[in-house]
Order: structure tokens, then C-alpha cells, then sequence
């Protein structure tokens, strides 16, 4: 947008039509406290090098060189170059949504290679192409379930990423979808199988588990979905860590996969835009929200994709749509296409297998506040540790190393517990730097203490 | 082209009645308006419907369309032949293509459907 400068008479002739006579008089009505009372310290004029140099200089001190350990649904992982390269192009980055999609073979082309892969990824037979990031994705597969079993009550185990059941309740809460939580054993931090089954009846409409969960511990999905289909619910599988998908088996029992590809070349950018998808049964298809691309043959015989379920929400449906999705992040979807295909199945898996490594190296001698298998996160008992996580996220941050999440605002049960995620990006010497700075922060801690005792 | 011992309504479904159970359908107009139809969603055996009310949905390549049942009764019958055949909607509205059967709670409705007469009629307008 353009910047239209007011020169002072300007200013003057619109203060006097609103009965004005000065800046001041126009925000009286404003309290004290919220005005800015000195000048802002911006120095005068200088020339776009300078501004370019000063911001980079800024940088420099305050952004780059930072180590980090923080996951909870937003992982660091390597971007490929050549994720931006393509992506970046014209004929992608400029194009919208093809409304005559059958001339826009290439976006087609990419849309088909996006749903092939993530159905490869999932073990489902369809996966849509896209929804706008994981959290959004769970109500619409909530919503989808359904749809299917024509039931309303929704069961979220409370491991799952808590912004994603924040979501979810806020989507369903005027479509008389009642979500109810699982606890998660205290021990293992899993989803308390027994608490699931006992929730369990014939109103539920599904159950809602995510893994590797948002303590990073791997749950038992099948075992889960089991007990959901006894009473006739759908299994909803959630993952926010897509790399998780490169070594662990695909959630074979799940009716519905909904999840986030951030993992995949899309930038953290303080929170999106990122993408998501559904992925489902081919008997369930025509519940699936979004597009599906398919391949075809033209009138020449020639191998060629079409929109085999288009934009329904759109135009076929409109009034009947189920729902909201009609636009979605194609161009944030591409990159996860290109990074799929860049690395292939071995390349995930071997990456998956670097973050797991990694983890555990990291996790190694920390006291674990959970005891079961994760993958790339883990939740360390600071308080058993003897400090906090603030205490220890400050020490950290004083050696240009990003800590963990405190988990006590999420779960007041876990004040004193940290999650720290390592990926690929994580070299030893910070993993070494973390562990050290652990001990010390507690060694401090203890001292204080114990000359607090002492006087 | 139209049964005589079918009946019909305005919204273009027909039904024709044997023994206490109402076989359920839409109309040749129907399906010729709709033009090519891709998916048909009908209700579960044992759903309830009652005369008036959306029992399903038919989607073609234009449009999504609802369906009002004729009368009211319980599901007794699906035909889940057109989850995988479609387009048989489009074939054989009136024989092949049935909708679903409804064992009817109140066999008296169906006097007050069109006849396969007065339905020609009202297309013609």
C-alpha cells in the first residue's frame, strides 16, 4: 500500500472539521498509562544502506547463532535449498488456486505427488491436498468421524498438543460436539488406556491420540483404536512431528490421520503459515473436506491429472458444504512436496533415525520425568533435577542456547518440568553445553540453598 | 415413461407400495436435470424418515441435491449398489436404481402423492 505523507495543513483543516484544536485533544480521551509520553528515539533520516546495515548488525546480536531445543508442535529441522529454489518460482509462487485446473497440469502434478507421498507416509488410501496446518485439521476430522457414524461425542486423550485441543473446542463448541479428555498415566505419560475404555460408549463419535504425543512418547495407537472400534468410534491419529512418520509404523488401525507438515522445509516464522492434511479409508472419502487430484488419461491417451473430487465446498456443495475449507496453503504444501520427494523413502527414514539418536543422546543421564519410548522430545523433571525450568532456560539462554517448554502452564501437575526436542539441527557440543549447564544450574541452586540453611 | 402404480411428488422422488414397504426413488426429470450423477448418500437401514424431510443426498457433476422421502416409516432396505454405480441413477431412476425400501408407518400418506398423471401435469406447469 502506498504511504500518503499529510503535510501540516492538512492536518490542521482535518482537526478543525472534527471540532479540533490540536493532536492532543483528538486521544484526551484516552487514560494516562497507555500514552507514549517521550518522543520515540528514532535518530534522523539515514539512507536505506544504513537501515539495511543497522538491522543486520541487530541481527546478528540478537537472532543468529542461537542453538535451540525447543519443539512442542514447531520443529527445527535442515531446509533445503532447493525447496526455496522451486517453490519460488513464478509459474508456483504466483499462481492461484487453478479454477480451471485441468490446464494447470503442473500444479496438478505436484498436488498428485504431495497426496501419493503422504498416503505412503500414513499407510491411508487418500489424503486431501490441503488443510491450513495441523490444529485446524483436527476438527475437521473430528467433524468428518462425524459425519460418518452420525454420533456427536468427541474423546481427546489430553497428551495431544494442548493448542490443538484448544482448537478443537473452539470449532465444535456451537455444533454440539461435546470433546471430553483422557487423563495420561502419570508414569508413562501415555493415554490411560483404562480411563479411555471406561469413558467409552455408544454416543462416542471418536477418539483423538496423538503420537509421538506432545510429551514426545510414542503411543500405543493401535491398542487405542482397538478399544474405539469396539464401541463403534473412529480412530483420529494426530502427529505435529511428520519426521516421526519416517520410522515409525504407519497408524494401520486409524480410521482418519489428520497432522501438520511444518517438518517438512516449511520455516517455523514465529508460528505459520504452515500445512496440514487428512488423510482417511477410500470408503470414507466423500466425507473428506478439500480437493482430491487424480490421474486420468486425456483425449490422447496420454497420462494426465484432473480434479476427480474438486473444490466442493466451493461449488458443487456450497450451502451443503461440510466444511470451511475453501481456499488452502498449495504454494506451503509444495515445499513439503519437494522435501519429500528430495529425500525419498531411505533419506526420511534415516533422518528419522538422526533425531532419534540425537534425542536419546541428549536425553541420556536427565532425569526423565516419563518413563516410556519417545521419539525426538522428552520431559525433563527440572524440579527432581533441583532447579526450574525458568532458571534453567535463563542459564541457557546467557550461552546463546533457545531451552525447552515449561510444561506448568499446560499442565499445573508438570510445574517444574521441561519438554526439550533435538533434531538433526543439534550438534553434540550444544547437547554436551545443555547437560553441563543442567548440573551447574542445579549445583547452584543447591548452594544457595544450603547457605540460605546456613544463615 | 412413469408407472401408473408408482406415485410421485413435487420434490421429483417416487415411491410404489407392496406388501407394507414403500420402495423409494427419484424421477427420469430428475436425474435429467441433475445430469451426470457421481455419488448418492442414503441412510442407514433402520434410520427413521418421515414424509417431507431429507433422507439423502444426490450429487452430480453440477449440484448436490437433497431428497425428501415421500412417506414416513423405518429403513428397511438400502440399495448399496449405487455406492459403487452411481451412474446407474442416471440408466434406471425408475426400476434398478431404487433409492431405499421404508416399511411405512402410515400407509395412508401415500394417497396424498401425485398420480402418475397429475405428476405429468405439473411438469408440463
Amino acid at each position: 500500500m502506498r504511504y500518503l505523507p499529510k503535510s501540516d495543513t492538512e492536518r490542521q483543516e482535518m482537526l478543525a472539521a472534527c471540532g479540533l484544536e490540536s493532536l492532543d485533544a483528538l486521544i484526551a480521551h484516552l487514560p494516562e498509562e497507555v500514552r507514549q509520553k517521550q518522543s520515540l528515539n528514532l535518530p534522523d533520516g539515514k539512507s536505506e544502506y544504513e537501515i539495511v546495515e543497522y538491522f543486520r548488525a541487530l541481527g546478528d546480536r540478537m537472532a543468529n547463532g542461537y542453538a535451540s531445543f525447543l519443539g512442542g508442535g514447531v520443529y527445527r529441522h535442515y531446509r533445503p535449498v532447493v525447496a526455496d529454489v522451486i517453490a519460488q518460482r513464478g509459474e508456483f509462487l504466483t499462481s492461484y488456486t487453478p479454477y480451471q485446473a485441468e490446464i494447470s497440469q503442473g500444479t496438478l502434478v505436484t498436488i498428485f505427488e504431495f497426496q501419493t507421498m503422504l498416503c505412503q507416509l500414513t499407510g491411508m488410501d487418500v489424503a486431501n491436498a490441503s488443510m491450513y496446518d495441523g490444529s485446524t485439521a483436527v476438527p475437521e476430522a473430528a467433524l468428518m468421524a462425524a459425519r460418518l457414524n452420525k454420533r456427536s461425542s468427541i474423546l481427546v486423550a489430553s497428551s495431544v498438543h494442548p493448542e490443538y485441543r484448544e482448537v478443537l473446542r473452539t470449532s465444535v463448541r456451537n455444533q454440539n460436539l461435546p470433546v471430553e479428555e483422557v487423563a495420561y498415566d502419570s508414569k508413562t505419560g501415555l493415554l490411560d488406556l483404562a480411563d479411555l475404555e471406561a469413558k467409552l460408549n455408544d454416543g462416542i463419535s471418536s477418539v483423538i491420540v496423538q503420537s509421538p504425543n506432545f510429551f514426545g512418547a510414542i503411543e500405543n495407537v493401535n491398542a487405542a483404536a482397538d478399544l474405539a472400534h469396539a464401541h463403534g468410534a473412529k480412530l483420529i491419529y494426530i502427529f505435529t512431528e511428520a519426521v516421526s512418520l519416517g520410522l515409525l509404523a504407519p497408524p494401520s488401525k486409524a480410521d482418519i490421520v489428520a497432522g501438520e507438515l511444518q517438518s517438512f522445509a516449511i520455516s517455523p516464522s514465529y508460528g505459520g503459515p504452515y500445512a496440514g492434511i487428512i488423510a482417511t479409508r477410500m470408503e470414507h472419502i466423500r466425507q473428506l473436506p478439500g480437493r482430491i487430484v487424480g490421474e486420468t488419461k486425456d483425449a490422447a491417451g496420454n497420462r494426465a491429472f484432473c480434479l476427480t473430487l474438486s473444490t466442493r465446498e466451493q461449488h458443487i456443495r456450497r450451502e451443503k458444504a461440510t466444511s470451511n475449507i475453501c481456499t488452502n496453503q498449495a504454494l506451503i504444501a509444495l515445499m513439503a512436496t519437494i522435501y519429500m520427494s528430495l529425500y525419498g523413502k531411505q533419506g526420511l527414514r534415516e533422518l528419522a533415525e538422526q533425531n532419534l539418536s540425537k534425542a536419546h543422546y541428549l536425553a541420556s543421564g536427565l532425569p526423565l520425568r516419563f518413563q516410556s519410548p519417545f521419539f525426538n522430545e522428552f520431559v525433563v523433571d527440572c524440579k527432581a533435577a533441583g532447579t526450574t525450568p525458568e532458571a534453567l532456560n535463563e542459564a541457557l539462554l546467557a550461552e546463546k542456547i533457545v531451552g525447552g517448554i515449561p510444561l506448568g502452564s499446560f499442565y499445573p501437575e508438570l510445574d517444574g518440568c521441561l519438554l526439550l526436542c533435538a533434531t538433526e539441527m543439534n550438534k553434540r557440543a550444544e547437547m554436551d553445553a545443555l547437560r553441563r549447564i543442567l548440573s551447574a544450574t542445579a549445583e547452584d541452586a543447591s548452594t544457595q540453598q544450603a547457605a540460605t540453611t546456613t544463615a | 415413461m412413469y408407472p401408473n402404480n408408482y406415485r410421485y411428488t413435487k420434490d421429483h422422488e417416487w415411491v410404489v407400495v407392496e406388501n407394507g414397504v414403500g420402495t423409494v426413488g427419484i424421477t427420469v426429470h430428475a436425474q435429467d436435470e441433475l445430469g451426470d450423477i457421481v455419488y448418492v448418500d442414503l441412510p442407514t437401514v433402520g434410520a427413521t424418515v418421515a414424509k417431507g424431510d431429507t433422507f439423502g443426498s444426490v450429487e452430480s457433476v453440477k449440484a448436490v441435491s437433497d431428497l425428501y422421502s415421500p412417506i414416513s416409516g423405518e429403513v428397511a432396505e438400502v440399495n448399496s449398489a449405487l455406492n459403487d454405480a452411481p451412474e446407474k441413477l442416471n440408466a434406471d431412476p425408475h426400476g434398478e436404481a431404487w433409492l431405499i425400501k421404508v416399511k411405512l408407518t402410515d400407509p395412508a400418506e401415500v394417497e396424498s402423492l401425485l398420480s402418475a398423471e397429475d405428476y405429468q401435469n405439473y411438469l408440463k406447469g
